[in-house]
C-alpha cells in the first residue's frame, strides 16, 4: 500500500461547493458588514454573528445507565430534518443561492437487483478548469492559500451542530458564537447539490482541520445522521485520494428516499466472536457487491460504534489508504470502502471507457447513486454498466484482504481497552427506519444474511 | 352473449334509479354513455339525438363499443389521445371524424367525460358528447390555398396533410396507411370532400354546447345516483392515495406533520389529491370530502379575488408564492391563513399527462365561488404537483417549537418535494 517514487496527481474539474470558492470570493455581504466585512465563516465574522444553534444530546457510555429514558420523554424541540435543515436549504433555495435546482435533474432507478440511481446532472461540472489533485498522499497539511470553509459566506451557513453541555436537546434560533475556544460544527450547504438537503458538517471550523478522521469529527458525524433520524439522510465521507477537493475537514449529506444499492448488499460477518469485545460492534464484508467494503454495526452506544469506525479509518490514513465513509440506518450503519481509483487513473490503469464518463467514484457514486454528466451515459445507464464503472473502483481481492486484516486486528487490540460495560443502547423509538435498516442484532444471529 | 346482454342492461339500472331512462329520454343532444367495467368498453345507452344523428337503431348502438363510428379518415392520434383519456379516467375534448351508418363521414365536436363512484373512486361510465361541428360552406370549389401543406399544434407528422383553405385550421389525417398519395388524390377526386378538408377547430359555441349538454347529464346522472344510494359524481372522489403514484408517497407524505395539500395540475379544476391530517384538523374537513375537491376550497365569496388570481398566476408559471389569505373552515369561521405554493417535480422529467386540452372555463357550480378561467398551464410537465401548505395566522410556537413559521412551511415544502421526487425515481423506490 503506498510507497510511491513520485507524486501521483489526476486532473480533474472541482466541484464548486460554495459561491465564494472563486478565486475572487463571493458576496458582497449585504447591507451590514461586521467582522472583516464579507460576512464570512472565519472568525473575524461568525464571532460577531448569531446563527441557529441545535444542540444535541451526547450519550456517553456511562452515561446511558440514567439517562437512557429522555429519549422518550423529550420530544426534540425542533424537526431536525424537516424544518431545520430541510426548512433552511428550502429558504437557500428560494435566494437563488444554488447552482443548479437539483429537482430538475432526471433521476430514476435503474431496473434491476440493485437498483443503482442514476442522476443526469449536466450542469454540476460545467464552468470549471480542470485542477491538479495529488492522489497518493490520504494526508495532506492543511493549506491556508486554498479555498476553505472559513471562507464560505454566512449566507450558506445553515446552523451550527453541537453537542449539548447536560443530557438534553436543545435548540436555540439565534446565538452568538461566543468565545474563540469556541469553534463551532458548522452545517452549510452545498451549493452543487446532489439531491435535495444536500449539506456540508464542517467539524470545528476555526480549527481549520485537514480531511482526515478523528475520533471526536466522526462522532459528531454520526449524531448528525442520528439526529435527523430518517434512515434516507446518509451521511458521507471522502478521503484524499477518494475524491475530496477540499483539504478542509467536511463530511457531507443528502436526503434521497430511495434505498442505495450498498445498503441492500448481502453481508458476511468477519469479527471473530472471541476476538470481539463485548461492546456489541460488529464488522461485516460486503458480499455480491462490486466495490468491496467492509460494514460496521451494532454497539452498544454510539459512542463505541463511532470508535471502531474511527480507529478502522485513522488506521488506513496511517497507512496510506484512501477510502470512503457511508453513514445509514440513522447512524446506526457504517460503510467503509477502501479504494484506489484514483491511483489507478493517475497510473494510466484505468479503462477510457470509464475515464470518459468522467464520473469521479466518491462516497455517493459507491454506494450506488452516480451522478453522470452525459446525457448518452444516463440513457444507455443499465446495471452491468454501474456494475463495470463500480468494479473499476475496487480493491483487488489481494490488497482488500490486507486491509481486511489489518484492520480486524486494530479493531481486536484497541476495543479491549476502550469499551466499558453498559446497557444496550436499544432500539428506541424511532419506527422510521425499521424496515431499511436491519439491525446488527439480526444479523449476529444470522451470522450471513442473505439479500 | 346472453350474460354480456345483461351486464350492459344491468349497468345503468344498478347503479341509477330506474327512472333514469326517462330524464335522459328528456334531455337534448347526442350522447352515448359506455361502462368500462364491461368487456369492450360497450354503449350502454344512447340518446335519441345519438341515434337520429347516425342513422342507426338503439339495438344497433347499445353493446357496442364507440369505435364502431369511427372510419378510415379518422385520425389515429385523435384516437389514441381518447384512448389514453379513457385509460387515465378523465375528461377530453376533441374534433373527431365519425361516419354515419350511410358511411358518410362529419366532424363531430367529441366531449367525453368519467363518472365516478364515490364509493371506491373509480370511474363507472363515460358520458360522451357529440356536438356536430357546423362548418361555413367550404368546399373545395372555393379552396385558393389547396396545396398548402403545414402540421397542425399537435405535431402531425408532414404526411398529414393540409388540404383546402379556411380561416379555421384543418388538415388531413393519415388516410390509408398503405398509400397516402393514392389516398390524396382521391380525396382530391372526391366529392365529399370532408375527410379531405379536416377541419378541426370546433366555435366557441360548439365547445360551450358540449359542456353544457355533459353538466346536463350529469346532473341527472348525479342526482338518480343518488337516490340509488350509490352516488356518482363527475369529480375523481378519491379514495385517499388513488392518484398518487405509489403507496410509497403516500407513507411518507404521511410523516409530515403539517398542514398542506396537493393539487394535481392537470386536471381542470385542480383538484385536490392529497391531504394532510393536519389540514383535515385545521379546516374541520374529513378526508373523502377534501379529496377531489378543486384546490381552493377554503376560499368563500369573502375571498379577495385579486388573490386568487395571484395563486393562479403562481401555478400558471409555476412559480413558488407566499401569501396571506381569508379562508373558511367547514364549520363557516374565517381565518387568515398564511399559504405558501409551490411547483413540485417529479423525478423523470417526461410528459406524464396531455395538458394542452385543458383550455376552456370551467362551469361554474353552485355554492361554490365564482372560478376564474383555467390557467392554461406553461410550467414544465415534470412538474407532478402544487402544494399548498398553510398556517393560521398568530398559530406559533403553540407546540414549543422555536422556528420560525416561514422556515417551518418551507420545510414540509421541502418534505414533500423529496417525497414526490424520490417516489417517481422507479420501480424499486418503495424503500
Amino acid at each position: 500500500m503506498g510507497g510511491f517514487e513520485r507524486t501521483l496527481t489526476i486532473r480533474k474539474v472541482p466541484t464548486v461547493v460554495s459561491n465564494y470558492q472563486g478565486e475572487e470570493g463571493g458576496g458582497d455581504g449585504g447591507s451590514e458588514n461586521l467582522g472583516c466585512g464579507r460576512n464570512c465563516l472565519g472568525k473575524c465574522c461568525l464571532l460577531v454573528s448569531k446563527l441557529p444553534l441545535y444542540a444535541f444530546k451526547k450519550e456517553h457510555g456511562d452515561m446511558s445507565e440514567n439517562g437512557m429514558a429522555n429519549s422518550t420523554d423529550q420530544r426534540p424541540p425542533v424537526s431536525f430534518l424537516h424544518d431545520l435543515l430541510l426548512g433552511q436549504w428550502e429558504d437557500r433555495m428560494r435566494r437563488g443561492l444554488f447552482r443548479y435546482d437539483v429537482t430538475q435533474c432526471e433521476t430514476k432507478v435503474i431496473p434491476g437487483r440493485y437498483g443503482f440511481i442514476a442522476q443526469l446532472n449536466e450542469g454540476r461540472h460545467l464552468k470549471k478548469r480542470p485542477t491538479e489533485f495529488r492522489v497518493d498522499q490520504v494526508l495532506q497539511p492543511f493549506d491556508d492559500n486554498k479555498f476553505n470553509f472559513t471562507k464560505v459566506g454566512l449566507d450558506e451557513a445553515l446552523f451550527r451542530f453541537e453537542p449539548s453541555s447536560d443530557n438534553m436537546t436543545h435548540y436555540f434560533p439565534s446565538a452568538f458564537v461566543t468565545s474563540e475556544s469556541d469553534s463551532p460544527n458548522i452545517v452549510a450547504i452545498n451549493v452543487s447539490p446532489i439531491e435535495y438537503g444536500h449539506v456540508l458538517l464542517i467539524p470545528r471550523i476555526f480549527d481549520c482541520m485537514p480531511q482526515r478522521i478523528d475520533h471526536a469529527s466522526f462522532l459528531a458525524a454520526l449524531h448528525f445522521a442520528k439526529e435527523a433520524a430518517d434512515p434516507f439522510f446518509r451521511v458521507g465521507y471522502n478521503s484524499l485520494g477518494a475524491f475530496a477537493t477540499i483539504n478542509h475537514l467536511h463530511f457531507q449529506a443528502y436526503y434521497i428516499q430511495v434505498p442505495f444499492p450498498a445498503e441492500k448488499a448481502p453481508i458476511r460477518v468477519i469479527s471473530k466472536p472471541k476476538v470481539m469485545p463485548h461492546n456489541g460492534v460488529v464488522i461485516s464484508e460486503l458480499l455480491k457487491y462490486p466495490v468491496r467494503g467492509l460494514v460496521f454495526e451494532g454497539g452498544n452506544t454510539i459512542q463505541v460504534l463511532s470508535d471502531a469506525v474511527a480507529s478502522s479509518c485513522i488506521h488506513l490514513q496511517s497507512a496510506n489508504v484512501p477510502f470512503n465513509l457511508l453513514i445509514s440506518g440513522c447512524g446506526k450503519r457504517v460503510f467503509l470502502f477502501p479504494q484506489c481509483f484514483a491511483e489507478k487513473q493517475a497510473l494510466g490503469q484505468v479503462s477510457p471507457e470509464v475515464l470518459d464518463t468522467q464520473v469521479n467514484p466518491a462516497v455517493w457514486e459507491i454506494s450506488g447513486h452516480m451522478v453522470l454528466k452525459r446525457r448518452e451515459d444516463f440513457d444507455k445507464a443499465s446495471e452491468d454498466y454501474a456494475w463495470r464503472l463500480l468494479s473499476e473502483v475496487s480493491l483487488s481481492e489481494e490488497r482488500f484482504e490486507e486491509v481486511k486484516l489489518a484492520i480486524l486486528e486494530a479493531f481486536g487490540s484497541k476495543e479491549v481497552c476502550t469499551h466499558r460495560a453498559s446497557i444496550k443502547e436499544g432500539e428506541e423509538n424511532e419506527e422510521a427506519y425499521q424496515e431499511s435498516c436491519e439491525s446488527a442484532q439480526l444479523q449476529l444471529k444470522n451470522c450471513i444474511v442473505l439479500q | 352473449m346472453e350474460s354480456q346482454l345483461e351486464l350492459i342492461e344491468q349497468s345503468i339500472i344498478s347503479r341509477y334509479s330506474n327512472r333514469v331512462y326517462e330524464a335522459l329520454d328528456e334531455l337534448p343532444g347526442n350522447f352515448t354513455i359506455t361502462d368500462p367495467c364491461i368487456y369492450g368498453h360497450p354503449i350502454v345507452f344512447a340518446s335519441h339525438g345519438f341515434l337520429e344523428m347516425f342513422g342507426y337503431s338503439k339495438e344497433e348502438v347499445v353493446g357496442r363499443n364507440g369505435k364502431m363510428f369511427q372510419g378510415q379518415g379518422t385520425c389515429r392520434r385523435t384516437v389514441m389521445e381518447i384512448r389514453e383519456a379513457i385509460r387515465a379516467e378523465r375528461a377530453i375534448q376533441v374534433s373527431l371524424l365519425n361516419y354515419r351508418k350511410d358511411e358518410t363521414p362529419f366532424w363531430i365536436l367529441f366531449h367525453m367525460s368519467p363518472v365516478f363512484s364515490e364509493e371506491h373512486g373509480r370511474a363507472i361510465n363515460f358520458v360522451a358528447v357529440q356536438v356536430p361541428i357546423i362548418r361555413k360552406p367550404l368546399h373545395p370549389k372555393h379552396n385558393h390555398g389547396r396545396h398548402q401543406f403545414c402540421s397542425c399544434e399537435d405535431g402531425f407528422k408532414s404526411r398529414d396533410i393540409l388540404l383546402g383553405s379556411c380561416r379555421r385550421e384543418v388538415c388531413t389525417k393519415p388516410l390509408v396507411e398503405s398509400s397516402h398519395e393514392a389516398a390524396f388524390e382521391a380525396v382530391l377526386d372526391s366529392d365529399r370532400g370532408v375527410e379531405a378538408e379536416q377541419l378541426c377547430e370546433a366555435s366557441e359555441l360548439e365547445k360551450q354546447k358540449a359542456i353544457t349538454s355533459i353538466n346536463n347529464i350529469l346532473s341527472v346522472l348525479t342526482r338518480y345516483s343518488a337516490l340509488r344510494g350509490k352516488s356518482v359524481s363527475e369529480r375523481r372522489c378519491h379514495v385517499e392515495g388513488q392518484s398518487l403514484p405509489n403507496s410509497a408517497l403516500v407513507t411518507s407524505l404521511g410523516r409530515i406533520e403539517q398542514s398542506f395539500i396537493l393539487i394535481d395540475p392537470y386536471l381542470p379544476s385542480m383538484p385536490i389529491v392529497y391531504a394532510s391530517e393536519a389540514f383535515l384538523k385545521l379546516t374541520g374537513y374529513d378526508r373523502h370530502e377534501v379529496l377531489g375537491r378543486k384546490h381552493r376550497l377554503l376560499s368563500n365569496s369573502c375571498t379577495d379575488s385579486s388573490t386568487l388570481l395571484q395563486i393562479n398566476e403562481s401555478i400558471r408559471n409555476a412559480k413558488p408564492c407566499k401569501l396571506r389569505i381569508l379562508d373558511q373552515r367547514k364549520d363557516m369561521t374565517s381565518f387568515w391563513n398564511l399559504i405558501h405554493i409551490s411547483p413540485v417535480r417529479n423525478a423523470s422529467g417526461k410528459v406524464i399527462l396531455i395538458i394542452s386540452r385543458w383550455n376552456f372555463p370551467i362551469p361554474r357550480r353552485e355554492g361554490e365561488p365564482q372560478h376564474i378561467l383555467f390557467p392554461i398551464p406553461n410550467f414544465s410537465p415534470s412538474v407532478t404537483y402544487f402544494v399548498e401548505v398553510h398556517m393560521e395566522e398568530g398559530y406559533v410556537n403553540q407546540d414549543g417549537r422555536m422556528l420560525s413559521p416561514e422556515i417551518r412551511q418551507l420545510g414540509t415544502i421541502a418534505a414533500v418535494k423529496v417525497a414526490v421526487r424520490s417516489a417517481t425515481m422507479g420501480p424499486c423506490s418503495s424503500g
